[in-house]
């Protein structure tokens, strides 16, 4: 599903936010993306995203090579495979939970009445059922994000990306937030997910910790050491 | 199915979609969205209410020549080669009505140094601007002057003190209605005025005027007989023929010495110069229009900066630089539009009082309101452009980077 090969990013300041990172995460997993502020974990998340090009590096995405496609292929790659969840949820104010899920699939090409379907139906998935008429201020913070995380996996992507979706929460709303990626990792979906909370990312079958913009250590790995009898 | 980019099925956006998010600026901030589209307004209501205005006026002018007739011609002693005030033989009235196709003539004659006052104490001085004249009776028929009061002069009152007033001579008389007791003092003699007249487009010279008969003119304020003005109506086909004749017939001793003019002519003229002043204000109209594609841009570059994380996230959901650039120019086409909409209305309803208030047919051409959409329109892509290019070239990362 994901694939880096040597993948730097150096911003145009300067600044090298990955310093050659090799990766890779099969269909149908749940990864955890760990590291201290700074370290480079959402310029990763964009680069997987598609939202950001690498500077060198070879970056496949669900098969395909992202740095042959054009602008509009990465689009129709990002409207079609790929969900995003947000640390600050990014709800369009003003606008009911429904509306918002369903926009969702504005780019998508389905008709704005299979957008209100699919939209209703992964809302009532999220425990939200009651709340589709509401708009953003009218949420919790956590409901808020469970309207985000149903607004990403409204168009059954393969790829769901999430960056710190539990850094504005409490633990409670958080707990459920990460309770939602493992039921739609579950389901099928190939899930990241960036936190600094180390419980919650304890839990996750995959740990992947990434420090001054290369991966210090991968899960995978530390469980193949782990079973030749060195502690981590 | 459309080609799909590079293998991948592309990102499509609904027609109807495009408009919506082409509101979205509008509905979350409705405010701000009429204060910009009401420069646009303001600028399509003053180029709408212009040519409104003016054709109106024009549709009354024209409706006033239907009405007149444009088969009227006058003519008038010039001057001498010395440059002294000629004089219209005493039977030029005769020579003209030999003419053949001429239909019927009547004449006016100066009553020289006649003033009129209402009482006798106003000063001398103070004459009001008003002349006197000999008049024939068949004079309303030929210029299509009408009665606003009163009766015309006959047979009988034109030998009488009798006066029939100018609509502005019996303005500034004071003169309200036509009554036995109601006289005015002409030439130092009193007259009964028997009759107002309303104003009349094509003699204006009779609005400034108190009109007597001929004879009394003749008999009471020692006028000498000569007409200063010689009317003439014949049928339309003829108007040209007979134009070319009459400085020759009506002063057949000295041609060159009479004026020969049509007075709907001069009408048109007016109309013509106030064209002119339409262009101007429709200039000033445009500057308006002008100053609110301003505003319109102005709004956009704001909502473009302010609304950098929209733009990451719909480009998060797959929307193509194109799919932004097409909102933003949407909404900057909504604003505009409805601006100029708003303005268009504005217009109209500017035109309609207006026009009824000088008692004009409102006019308002088909081709304004289409010139004021295309007017509209192109604003609103001029204004957008900038500010549409600009958000689909933002990088959807720094777009969705946390404040
Ligand atoms: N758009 C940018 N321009 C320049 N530098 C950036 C940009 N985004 C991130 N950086 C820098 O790159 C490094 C990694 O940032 P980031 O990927 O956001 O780390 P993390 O998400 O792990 O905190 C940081 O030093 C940050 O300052
Ligand atoms: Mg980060």
């Amino acid at each position: 599903m994901i694939e880096l090969t040597n993948v730097t990013k150096t911003y145009a300041g300067g600044v090298t936010a990955l310093a050659g990172v090799s990766l890779r995460v099969a269909a149908g997993e749940l990864v955890a993306v760990t590291g201290p502020s700074g370290s480079g974990k959402s310029t990763m998340l964009h680069v997987l995203g598609t939202l950001d090009r690498p500077t060198s590096g070879g970056v496949r995405i669900a098969g395909y090579d992202v740095g042959a496609l054009s602008d509009a292929g990465l689009s129709a790659l990002r409207a079609h495979r790929i969900g995003f969840v947000f640390q600050q949820f990014h709800l369009a104010g003003g606008t009911t939970a429904l509306d918002n899920v369903a926009d969702g699939l504005l780019y998508t090409g389905l008709r704005p009445a299979e957008r209100r379907r699919r939209a209703v139906r992964v809302l009532h998935r999220v425990g939200l059922g009651h709340r589709m008429e509401h708009r953003p201020h009218e949420l919790s913070g956590g409901e808020r994000q469970r309207v985000a995380v149903a607004r990403a996996a409204a168009g059954d992507p393969p790829l769901l990306l999430a960056d710190e979706p539990t850094g504005a929460l409490d633990t409670a709303s958080g707990a459920r937030v990460v309770e939602l990626l493992r039921e739609l990792n579950e389901a099928g979906t190939t899930v990241v997910v960036i936190t600094h909370e180390r419980e919650l990312a304890a839990e996750l079958p995959r740990q992947v910790r990434l420090r001054d913009g290369r991966v210090e250590q991968d899960g995978a790995e530390r469980d193949r050491a782990e079973r030749d009898g060195v502690r981590a | 199915m459309r080609p799909a980019v590079d293998g991948i099925r592309p990102s499509r956006l609904w027609p109807g979609d495009v408009v919506r998010g082409g509101a979205v600026g509008l509905r979350t901030r409705p405010l701000r969205a009429v204060l910009s589209a009401l420069g646009i307004a303001i600028g399509i209501a003053a180029m709408v209410a212009v040519v409104g205005i003016s054709s109106s006026s024009r549709a009354d002018l024209d409706r006033t020549l239907d009405s007149l007739g444009t088969n009227l011609l006058t003519v008038s002693p010039g001057r001498t080669m010395s440059g002294a005030e000629a004089k219209l033989p005493l039977r030029a009235e005769d020579m003209v009505a030999r003419i053949g196709p001429v239909a019927s003539v009547s004449a006016i004659g100066e009553v020289a140094d006649t003033n009129v006052y209402r009482t006798a104490r106003i000063p001398e001085a103070e004459t009001g601007g008003l002349a006197t004249y000999a008049v024939r009776t068949d004079l309303r028929a030929t210029t299509g002057a009408r009665l606003r009061a009163g009766t015309w002069l006959n047979a009988a009152t034109a030998r009488h003190p009798a006066v029939v007033l100018g609509a502005t001579a019996a303005e500034r008389l004071g003169v309200g209605r036509a009554a036995p007791e109601v006289r005015v003092l002409v030439g130092g003699e009193w007259f009964t005025v028997v009759g107002i007249l309303r104003p009349a487009p094509l003699a204006p010279e009779l609005d400034v005027a108190a009109l007597v008969g001929w004879p009394a003119a003749q008999d009471r304020l020692g006028f000498d007989g000569h007409a200063t003005t010689v009317y003439t109506r014949s049928a339309d086909a003829d108007v040209a023929a007979v134009r070319s004749v009459l400085g020759a017939t009506a002063n057949p001793a000295a041609p060159n010495e009479v004026e020969v003019s049509r007075p709907s002519d001069a009408l048109a003229a007016k109309r013509a110069a106030g064209e002119a002043f339409t262009r101007l204000l429709l200039g000033v109209g445009a500057v308006a229009l002008l100053v609110g594609g301003v505003g319109v841009a102005n709004t956009m570059v704001i909502s473009v900066l302010e609304r950098r994380t929209e733009i990451g996230l719909r480009r998060a959901l797959g929307a193509t630089r194109g799919h932004v650039r097409t909102q933003f120019l949407a909404e900057s086409l909504l604003l505009s539009a409805l601006g100029g909409t708003a303005g268009a209305l504005l217009g109209a309803a500017v035109t309609a009082s207006y026009a009824a208030s000088q008692g004009w047919p409102p006019v308002i051409p088909p081709w304004t309101l289409a010139g004021g959409l295309a007017a509209t329109v192109t604003v609103g892509a001029l204004a957008g452009l900038y500010p549409a290019l600009h958000a689909s070239r933002l990088p959807p990362t720094t777009a969705l980077a946390t404040p």
